[in-house]
């Protein structure tokens, strides 16, 4: 039994959790869901004891008869990996690169001195074997480098359960994987739940992950809990407004914009990108890697098109070449019947029609240029107009920020703020074609709505195309008319996006909509509104 | 990891190669005879002849530099016009002054560097950390030489305890020669040392910051255990880079401070050759650095593939 009560915490003075109380019990899965900023992270950090410098903590947080805030350092330490574990957010940097997966395996039951060396690589074998890396093909000797994303969350969840604690926390687990990987480890950890009768604290922000997989739920908002009980009864009730708030939000899906008859705007045929591979030997060198292979399709005027396909399927490639950032290996796209040239080549005319607006709201600002400026930044395609001006103020208003924003450095903006700002940035050359390159993907699901209502409303009036790449079938299903399905370079399946969502034809497609996580229909009954799910 | 080793090998080889043929070619685009340019402007025609004759330049330009590469590889350096001894006799005796000194050198600024890097990296942003990179800020800031003639002023004229100058030579056993390069060892260390201690600290302090110091941590060690275990090997690479650079810089940048300490070392000699413009010892000394400092990076190379499995494939 694993309980809060009143836990509060303050950093440096600042209040972040207040008056948490909850109870989990072992070999069941809570789940803590929340937007970022919630406190939900903090929680979890306060439970391990490992919150950063200036925190101060009051309450108390039972491991059955201890109380964890009243240990001290080495007595957590002597807890931390064998009483309670956890497992973060980013696979990809969670492991150290210069160990083998064995070793840190093993490190576990080392570092508790619960086994020799012989042993500790014995049940670390096992342990490896047990979240599906087995020795025959996933030697201890492999580094993380070797292992794909999804493998490497495996490897973490090994060494968090070497010595099948009481508790494992997870941080968001399977946020930074695709989907059909996120199934495939939140399926390992309902098992693991099931057979080693742990306690399971799954921190998501995605209502559908805690919806399959959470006996008991809690809502956190601002730091404290809004809502919390069975996982069941709070989908059916959602007492609290920003429950409904979030939940409606998740599956927000803006007023659909009225078709206009086909005419092309971007044609691609048979695009083909490839990539060289590094040499093996001084004179051998393997054949280039083919990362877009043949991939046809148009893109008419005023609509809005999504990509979908997973990591590494060639998506991004794809994008470059269509914004003639990447040379092509063959094929040609042509945007408004002319052809597309990577490279110098291209006139600034055509590059004014095409923008583009990428997922990462903090990474994509010079940080020292005030929004004005960064705004202002595509007007060297064009020749400054003299009323500049003029133009980024509309630019600003048009995507719900004030003219006098344009003072401002990039630093005073939130992340859907700053996601407004990259619009806005795209508009300003009076675009015809904007390219969103997962550009709501870092987003929190209220603000995800309201960018994608704002994408709706900017079409609508300005009459824009969308090309839309995304992992997310529902913000996909939520602004596209047509999808196309890509995976391993190549264009699968492609049709209007209902159709192709309800009835996949390739095998592939099926896949991914089987993988996404869904609420159970009939807990939505009772409520009228039309919020459901998409997926 | 075998692999890796040979395609750097070979890399070295050509890059030995190519370094050869830039500094026979500089020698060679000299305006004038570089035997007249040698002996001066009073020199007589026979005597030009005669020294054309000594450096081989008698012949085309591809003979000339396949004759001056053979003989690099045979160990065969050439006549050293001012000393009137083979150059690699000259360059052999300096090696065993510079050498160990280089050596010397950079094992007491390691040694110092990384107990002090981790101590300010392991008590980052207190008095500690305060302190050490005050002093280290200190040990850069200070010029060796003055620093030199300190050591000597206190350890040598006050204390009496090493000499103040001069090389014994290694043939009374290793004591006696080590002694004399005491003072010069640690003159070149404080820098290397201060430097090295900065770059250490920066890249624990950057490498403690990493989502895996996080995991160690939630597995149950505690910080200096995370330290010590996960964050050092990591911190490595800039700080192999730093000592590969430190490394050949020491073996020929000692010169101020050989002429502090009266070492023969290569330093003093390469600048002897150029002041008495002996092309010949000036050329094959710059031609021993350059196979030095390419054999350091080479070194440097292998250190990275051991240290960091993701570096092995290229």
């Amino acid at each position: 039994m694993i309980r809060l009560e009143n836990l509060a915490l303050s950093i440096h003075g600042t209040p972040i959790l207040r008056n948490m109380s909850l109870s989990m019990a072992e070999g069941q899965v809570f789940g803590l869901v929340g937007e970022s900023g919630s406190g939900k992270s903090m929680t979890a950090l306060a439970m391990m004891g490992l919150l950063p410098p200036g925190a101060q903590v009051s309450g108390h947080i039972h491991l059955g008869d201890t109380d964890l805030l009243t240990r001290t350092e080495p007595q957590m330490c002597a807890l931390r990996g064998n009483e309670l574990a956890m497992i973060f957010q980013e696979p990809m940097t969670a492991l150290n690169p210069v160990q083998t997966i064995g070793d840190q395996v093993a490190e576990t039951l080392l570092i508790h001195g619960q086994a020799t060396r012989a042993e500790a690589r014995r049940i670390a074998q096992d342990r490896l074997a047990r979240v599906g890396l087995p020795p025959d093909r996933f030697p201890l000797s492999r580094y993380p480098h070797e292992l794909s994303g999804g493998q490497r969350q495996r490897v973490c969840i090994a060494m968090a359960i070497a010595l099948r604690p009481r508790l494992l926390i997870a941080d968001e687990p399977t946020t930074a994987l695709d989907v059909t990987t996120q199934a495939g480890i939140l399926d390992l950890l309902k098992g693991l739940v099931a057979d080693e009768g742990m306690a399971l604290m799954l921190i998501t922000h995605d209502l559908a992950v805690v919806a399959g997989l959470a006996d008991h739920l809690a809502v956190m908002q601002k730091g404290a809990i809004v809502e919390q009980g069975a996982t069941e009864a709070v989908f059916r009730q959602m007492n609290h407004p920003y429950t409904r708030q979030l939940f409606e939000a998740s599956g927000h899906k803006p007023a659909a914009t009225e078709q206009v008859s086909p005419a092309p705007l971007l044609e691609a045929e048979n695009v083909t990108c490839e990539y060289p591979v590094p040499r093996t030997g001084l004179l051998h060198r393997p054949p280039p890697f083919r990362a877009v292979d043949r991939v046809s399709f148009t893109l008419n005027r005023g609509e809005s098109l999504g990509l979908v396909g997973e990591s590494g399927c060639g998506k991004s490639t794809l994008t470059r070449a269509l914004l003639g950032l990447q040379p092509l290996r063959g094929g040609e796209i042509r945007l408004d019947g002319q052809i597309v040239n990577a490279g110098e080549r291209m006139p600034a005319g055509m590059r004014r029609q095409m923008q583009v607006v990428f997922q990462d709201p903090y990474g994509s600002f010079n940080p020292r240029h005030r929004v004005g400026r960064l705004v202002a930044e595509p007007f060297h395609l064009t020749g400054r107009p003299a009323d500049a001006a003029v133009r980024v103020a509309e630019a600003l208003l048009s995507v719900g920020l004030q003219p006098e924003d344009a003072q401002k450095y990039i630093h005073e903006f939130s992340g859907g703020q700053r996601q407004r700002i990259a619009i806005a940035r795209a508009l300003i050359t009076h675009p015809e074609l904007i390219v969103l390159d997962e550009a709501v993907s870092a987003l929190d699901v209220r603000v995800r709505a309201q960018v994608l209502d704002l994408l709706a409303d900017l079409r609508a009036r300005l009459g824009l195309s969308y090309l839309f790449i995304s992992h997310d079938l529902n913000v996909v299903r939520a602004i596209t008319d047509r999808v196309l399905v890509m995976r391993a370079g190549q264009i699968v399946e492609q049709g209007p996006t209902e159709d192709i969502l309800h009835a996949p034809q390739h095998p592939y497609t099926r896949e991914l909509i089987a993988a996404a996580p869904v609420i159970p229909a009939d807990w939505q009954d009772e409520r009228t509104h039309d919020a459901r799910p998409l997926v | 990891m075998l692999r890796f080793a040979l395609t750097r090998f070979v890399s070295l080889t050509l890059s030995l190669i190519a370094a050869s043929l830039v500094i026979f070619l500089v020698i060679e685009v000299i305006p004038g005879d570089p035997a007249a340019y040698m002996l001066g402007l009073n020199a007589t025609p026979e005597a030009v002849t005669a020294l054309r004759d000594t450096l081989g330049l008698n012949g085309t330009l591809a003979e000339r530099y396949l004759n001056w590469a053979g003989g690099l590889l045979r160990g065969d350096f050439g006549q050293s016009y001012s000393y009137r001894v083979p150059v690699a006799e000259l360059v052999f005796e300096r090696l065993w002054v510079s050498l160990p000194l280089a050596i010397y050198a950079l094992a007491l600024s390691t040694l110092i560097a990384f107990p002090v890097g981790l101590i300010a990296a392991a008590r980052r942003g207190g008095v500690t950390d305060y302190g050490i990179m005050g002093v280290t800020q200190l040990g850069i800031a200070v010029p060796n030489f003055w620093f030199a003639m300190l050591l000597v002023l206190v350890f040598a004229i006050n204390l009496r305890w090493f000499s103040a100058g001069g090389f014994p030579g290694w043939q009374d056993g290793l004591l006696p020669g080590f002694k004399a390069l005491t003072l010069p060892a640690v003159a070149l260390a404080l820098p290397q040392a201060s430097i090295l201690a900065r770059v250490m600290r920066s890249a624990l302090i950057e490498t403690l910051g990493q989502d895996y110091i996080r995991t160690a941590r939630a597995k149950g060690l505690s910080q200096r255990q995370a330290l010590t275990r996960h964050a050092l090997r990591n911190a490595l690479i800039p700080v192999l880079t730093i000592i590969g650079l430190q490394f050949s810089f020491l073996i020929a940048g000692a010169i101020i401070i050989e002429n502090v300490f009266f070492l023969p070392g290569l330093g003093r000699l390469i600048f002897q050759g150029i002041t008495q413009r002996d092309l010949i010892v000036v050329e094959s000394v710059v031609m021993l650095l350059v196979f030095a400092v390419i054999s350091v990076t080479f070194l440097v190379d292998i250190a990275y593939a051991a240290v960091d499995p993701r570096l092995r494939r290229r």
